[in-house]
């Protein structure tokens, strides 16, 4: 008997019947066939929004890397630089009134091209030169070369972003200055690079030296505070919760009330910090630390939902097995069920923390909107993170700062890749095979 | 070892090969007394009045269909049951005399006098050596000089030394179903018990390496009591100097293992034994 012979019956009754399950089976396969297709059409949509977004900002901001700076060999006039008071002196002009002589510019007795040329250089170029004339005085009346980046609208026009298209009444360079910039850039003055100052600079009212050090190093402040707070309470909560706690009404009780804190609008919290850390209990405003204290509210009710979801997964052999040989009740969980469920865990505490990164609605309410120039050196002192930065920034009505929050947001993505990274690396660490 | 085999096959009703030796041999003192013992699942009663005397240095073995109570009764006797939320035991427990239900005893250092083997081998997810030496750690029972040997005896009482003395620090989850199940024996020995508890240690395991434990369990009953739950009556017959019948939560019968099957007095007994059901 053949295996043809064994599926394919010949016979009356058996024929019919097995017609009838062939006929069925196309329209299972069919509908089989369909519903591969609509999860690949989901996952295809799914990636096109994400490709779209990403793409968007990536174009919008990669720009922010690249800055371009001018060289100025700047002569020290001893006519407008007074020894006994250098801070005094108005560098910014003498830059300017170099890059005049270089260009063969003459300017008018109203001085206005002057102005205009003032422009194009950031006031960074000054501070360098008084930094130096104050460390050295001898060299007032030489010529020093000093490098800095172009004045926020001179490398927006670089970058092609102000165009001489554009009717001069509605861009902020007018066609002669243009022209400057044009030659600036023949005579070799003017190079481009990556642009590290927007990674090591804090933020500044002048776009060319607004970077995201500040906060980045705010961030991650606060982002320790968070930690600490939340990850010891929420994970040993969860573990009382999971393996002491009596199951009886009061525990039920409980868990729907972790679920629903960990559904609440996150400004709330932003209330709920205003209200109780900054106004009753005195913490400073602004603060790594009130920030981190109600982030670590927000991210301790996902805690202990990740950590007792990874609890429970522990097969019960093991609590018992642990038990059996007479270990007290801490001890099988301390040794044997929480190293078990580690892995869990860890991806839990970080994907929360991730979450907390980017959480601006709260931080907002406790004040970190403010302009914060420097970088924060305690958890106490006023302090911004990523994500209020680029609201920021967004709001600025200057349009060079409108590419830095695009910028902003690719430093902050780049954070966040690398913490899902750090959560994958972990867990695959961690997992032990029972 | 070739004597058990051979005296393995079930020839059929009322014949069932006893090795007479082992069913035969000498028991001692009266260890683990049980009056009327019931346990209750919220309001669900599974055990009924179980009253039994179990004796020292020898192998009972609790036999019955499944959902008889046997498990239950045996995991009362190292308290076990506590860690079952809506569990309730009454009646009386004497291990030695002394209430185990007692208010002062703490089940932690009972768990240390009587030990488990459970159906599903259940080493920790640790080193072979870790997973010998925890009991002995948690309980202080041994100094860092001391516990490698303790480990090495252990697994040499449990006759699986020459297997992984090269390997003790790789994971017990590596070892077959066999070696897993003779791990954790190891581990119960380790801290000395007076009694072993084993709910069907064999069930999961290949008839070679069930003939290898039975004759593990063998040389063990000098030194410990054993108490087996067993779904094999061929089993008990092998092993065990006395058996208990128990039938939908009571006990039906007990007596001394040769004389359960050749002669038991109740129908049921015989019923089962018989296999007219279970």
């Amino acid at each position: 008997m053949t295996d043809a012979a064994l599926t394919t019956p010949t016979r009356g009754a058996a024929r019919t019947r097995q017609e009838g399950l062939e006929a069925r089976l196309k329209v299972r396969r069919a509908s089989e066939a369909r519903f591969i297709l609509y999860g690949r059409l989901a996952i295809v949509i799914a990636l096109a929004f994400l490709v779209v977004l990403l793409g968007r900002i990536v174009a919008q901001g990669w720009t922010t890397f690249i800055d371009y700076e001018v060289t100025v060999p700047v002569y020290v006039d001893p006519a407008r630089v007074d020894v006994a008071d250098i801070g005094g002196a108005n560098f910014d002009m003498l830059v300017a009134q170099s890059i005049m002589k270089k260009l063969a510019i003459q300017d008018d007795d109203l001085g206005e091209n002057l102005g205009k040329v003032m422009e194009l250089s950031s006031n960074d170029l000054g501070f360098q030169l008084l930094k130096q004339v104050k460390a050295d005085h001898s060299l007032i009346g030489k010529t020093v070369t000093v490098t800095g980046p172009v004045k926020a609208d001179a490398g927006l026009y670089f970058k092609g972003e102000i165009k001489r298209s554009t009717p001069p009444d509605a861009r902020k360079l007018n066609d002669l200055q243009l022209d400057w910039l044009d030659r600036l850039k023949k005579t070799g003055a003017v190079s481009s690079g990556f642009n590290f100052d927007f990674l090591t600079k804090s933020d500044s009212t002048e776009p060319e030296q607004a970077g995201v050090l500040g906060a980045v190093v705010g961030s991650f402040m606060m982002l320790l505070v968070t930690a600490a707070l939340a990850i010891p309470i929420g994970v040993m909560a969860a573990v009382y919760l999971e393996e002491f706690a009596p199951k009886n009404r009061w525990s039920d009780l409980i868990e729907v009330n972790i679920n629903n804190l960990a559904a609440v609008p996150s400004i709330v919290y932003g209330l709920l910090g205003l209200a109780v850390f900054i106004n009753w209990l005195g913490v400073p405003r602004s603060s790594p630390l009130v920030g981190g204290l109600v982030l670590a509210l927000m991210a301790m009710p996902t805690v202990i939902i990740a950590t007792r979801s990874s609890l429970k997964a522990v097969p019960p052999s093991i609590r018992d097995a642990a038990l059996a040989i007479g270990a007290s009740r801490t001890q099988a969980v301390f040794h044997h069920v929480l190293p078990l469920a580690l892995p869990g865990v860890m991806t839990g505490a970080i994907l929360s923390l991730a979450h907390a990164l980017g959480e601006t609605a709260p931080l907002l309410m406790i004040g970190m909107i403010s302009f914060v120039p420097g970088v924060p050196e305690s958890i106490t002192q006023s302090a911004t993170v990523l994500p209020v930065q680029v609201f920021i920034w967004e709001n600025a009505s200057e349009r060079a700062f409108h590419e830095r929050t695009a910028g902003a947001i690719i430093v902050l993505l780049a954070f966040m890749i690398l913490m899902n990274l750090a959560a994958i690396i972990l867990r695959r660490r961690f997992e032990r095979r029972w | 070892m070739q004597t058990k085999l051979a005296a393995a096959p079930e020839d059929g009703p009322m014949h069932l090969s006893i090795d007479r030796a082992t069913a035969a041999a000498p028991v001692g003192e009266i260890k683990i007394t049980a009056k009327d013992v019931a346990v209750f699942y919220g309001e669900k009663q599974a055990l009924f009045d179980v009253s039994l005397d179990i004796p020292g240095n020898s192998v009972t073995a609790f036999i019955g269909p499944s959902g008889c109570g046997k498990s239950t009764f045996l995991r009362c006797i190292n308290r076990m049951n506590d860690t079952i939320t809506g569990c309730r035991v009454t009646g009386r427990i004497e291990l030695d005399g002394g209430d185990i239900n007692d208010k002062k005893i703490d089940p932690v250092l009972l768990r240390a006098r009587v030990g488990m083997v459970f159906q599903k081998p259940n080493p920790f997810p640790k080193s072979i050596f870790e997973n010998v030496a925890y009991g002995l750690r948690i309980h202080g029972l041994a100094n860092k000089t001391e516990m490698g040997d303790i480990v090495e005896a252990s697994l040499k009482r449990a006759g699986l030394w020459a297997e992984v003395a090269d390997r003790l620090h790789q994971s017990g989850s590596g070892l077959s179903g066999g070696q897993q199940q003779r791990l954790v024996i190891a581990r119960a020995i380790a801290v000395s018990p007076e009694v072993i508890l084993m709910d069907e240690p064999c069930s999961a395991l290949d008839p070679i390496a069930t003939a290898r434990i039975e004759e593990l369990i063998d040389e063990l009953r000098s030194q410990y009591c054993i108490v087996i739950v067993t779904h094999s009556m061929a089993q008990a017959a092998r092993v065990s100097q006395k058996t208990a019948f128990f039938h939908m939560g009571k006990l039906v019968e007990a007596g001394r293992t040769d004389e359960m099957f050749t002669n038991p007095r109740d129908s049921r007994t015989q019923d089962y034994i018989t296999g007219r059901f279970g």
